[in-house]
Order: C-alpha cells, then structure tokens, then sequence
C-alpha cells in the first residue's frame, strides 16, 4: 500500500513538473531567475548519474586504467560530442566495455 | 493523406531510430527492478504512470534499500526537474491547443519525445509544419515511445535473471545519460555545473537513502547560476525555443 502511494506521489510530483509551464503559459511566465536556473538541471542532473557509475563502478573511487566502465564512458563521450548521435554513443560505448572486458 | 495523419506517422517514424536506445534501457530497467525484489505489479505500474526512463531506475534501487517513501517521491523531483526546461520550451507551440491536448501531450514530454517534437516545430526546419495539426506529430512521437517503453518493460520482466549480470547491459544507462549530457555543456557555466555536480555526487555516494544525488544536483545548480551571474560566460541564447533544444 506504501508503495503504491510513494508511486503516486513520483506520478504527481513528475506530472506537474511537464504540465507546469504548458498548463500555465497565457496565465503566467517563468520568470527569467527561475528559467536560467533551470538551464542548469540536465546538466547537473544527469552528470550526478554518470560520474559515480564510471568512476565508481565497484562502490568506490578507481581512477587506473583498470576501471573499463571509466574508460568505455570517455569513448561514448568522445563519440557524442563529435558525432552528436546518442544511438552511436552508446553503441560504441558498449562495444568498448565489452572489448575491455568489463560488464561484470 | 490528411496533415493530422501526415503529422502523427512522422512522428512515429522520427523515434523509431530512437527506440533502439529506449528497447534495452527498457529491459534493462525490468530486469533491475525484479532483480532488485520489485513486484511485477509495481514495476509494470511505475512504467505505465509514472514513464520517466532514469527516474525509475533510481526508485527501483531506492526501493530494493528500503527507502522512505518521502525520500523517492524527493529523488524523483530532482531527477525530473530537468522536464520543466522542456515545458517551458514547447508551451509557446501548445499554447493554442485544448486543455485535454496539453494534458495529454504533457504526460508524454520524455527527453525523447521533447528532442524530436523541438527539432520538428523550430521554425527554421525545412518543412515547417502546419500549426493545426503539428500536434499529431507529437502525439505520434509520445504514443510510439510509451508503447515500446510498455513492451521493452515487460519483456525484461519476463527474462528477470536469465540475463547474465556478466553481460552489463546496465551500463546503458550511464552510456544513455552521456549522450544525453553532451549536447547541453555549452559554455562555461553549464560545464562547471556539471563538474560539480558529479564531484558532489562521488563524494556523497555514501551518504544514506541516496540523498548525495539530491545534493549533487542542487549543488551543480547553485555553482552554474552564480558562475553566470558572475560573469564567466553570458548564455548565448537564452530564448526558450532554441538554446535547450537536445538537452
């Protein structure tokens, strides 16, 4: 029953958050403080995902060579910022970890 | 062909190279949550309802660790906040449509739908599309993606442990997320941002109930505003049509 309510509550809160705007434009504005603001979520948002994923693939820090999840993530970085292909990104990526011999 | 038709297919067909991303993570996603001791109800029901791809990966794992309620429900704030960049950038387009049109399209406003339904409305685009019906187009984009979420989900479900962990298909995420990140590094501030958010969340990784991650991002916020109130770079555009297009 907990569950089910901390599930309606993600439900809520992540409704809200895409109808907000689109629901409230004519009515209201973003102010411009909030919408700078904003600008920095993805990228903070999703790098506080990333970095302890490949920087910590085992629960703690490795920076060697021997960290294939640290070394295949640089190669999909590589790829999306030249490419700019997501798909790409992660086809490589894998591919990496997998020649690496990570993954386990 | 009428042009609600001619909208709606186009956009089914601009995220089906798309999917081939979306497929695994969503698998992967079903096989975490059952891996992680998620009822099959619950891990069906937070794809269908709540359909935020890294949100319930992280609900999953937070869930499997005992974790209060109140503390997924804040996580997944956090975690989705980023959607209401995406609200603000695609109202000025919806602004003409019923309401049960914005509250339709606006429970479909996934990163993936959000990239190609940009990408199809900015006016510079070489076919513009018909204000009347261009919202079939999104539609198209949003039911595709959902019902492939629904499949990938359930079919992960169903392997549950039979894929070996050896393989580490859920790298994919990471893999995703940083393809995802790229595009919005685009000056000093938004790099900065994401430095510090990720230093904040290696540091933090300890921390109970995965609260470093709500760190980290408002910490990656705060030093990202105050590096361009500062000064160090201006936006280049801060219109909302054009500058987080892809983010």
């Amino acid at each position: 029953m907990t569950t089910w309510l901390t599930i309606l509550g993600m439900v809520a809160v992540t409704y809200t958050i895409r109808l907000s705007v689109i629901a409230l434009l004519g009515e209201t504005t973003l102010s411009p403080a909030v919408h700078s603001a904003l600008r920095y979520v993805p990228p903070a948002a999703l790098s506080a995902i990333v970095f302890p994923a490949i920087f910590m693939p085992n629960g703690s820090l490795d920076l060697s060579l021997n960290n294939t999840h640290l070394i295949a993530g640089a190669v999909a970085a590589l790829v999306a910022w030249r490419v700019r292909s997501t798909l790409l990104s992660i086809a490589v990526g894998m591919v990496a970890l997998w020649v690496l011999g990570g993954g386990a | 062909m009428s042009s609600r038709r001619a909208e709606f297919w186009g956009g089914v067909r601009a995220q089906l190279p798309i999917l081939l991303g979306t497929m695994p993570f969503g698998m992967i996603y079903g096989i975490a949550a059952t891996n992680a001791g998620l009822p099959v109800e619950v891990a069906l029901g937070m794809s269908l309802f709540v359909f935020a791809g890294s949100s319930q990966f992280i609900a999953a794992e937070l869930f499997a660790s005992g974790t209060p309620g109140v503390i997924i429900v804040l996580t997944t704030f956090v975690v989705n906040l980023r959607h209401m960049l995406y609200s603000a950038s695609l109202a000025p387009y919806l602004r003409h449509l019923s309401r049960a049109w914005k509250y339709l399209l606006a429970f479909l406003l996934t990163d993936e739908v959000y990239a190609v339904t940009i990408t199809h409305y900015e006016a510079d685009s070489a076919t513009p599309a018909p204000e009347s019906s261009r919202h079939w187009y999104t539609l198209g984009a949003g039911a595709t993606l959902w019902v492939t979420w629904q499949m990938s989900t359930a079919a992960g479900v169903l392997l549950g442990a039979q894929v070996p962990p050896s393989w580490g298909l859920d790298f994919t995420l990471a893999l995703t997320f940083i393809a995802l990140v790229i595009p919005t590094l685009k000056d000093r501030p938004t790099v900065l941002a994401a430095w510090v958010a990720g230093i904040t969340a290696l540091a933090g990784h300890g921390l109970p109930y995965n609260l470093g991650l709500i760190i980290a991002v408002l910490s990656g916020i705060a030093v990202g505003v105050g590096a361009e109130r500062a000064g160090w770079a201006a936006p280049r555009n801060t219109s909302t049509t054009s500058a987080e297009r892809a983010s």
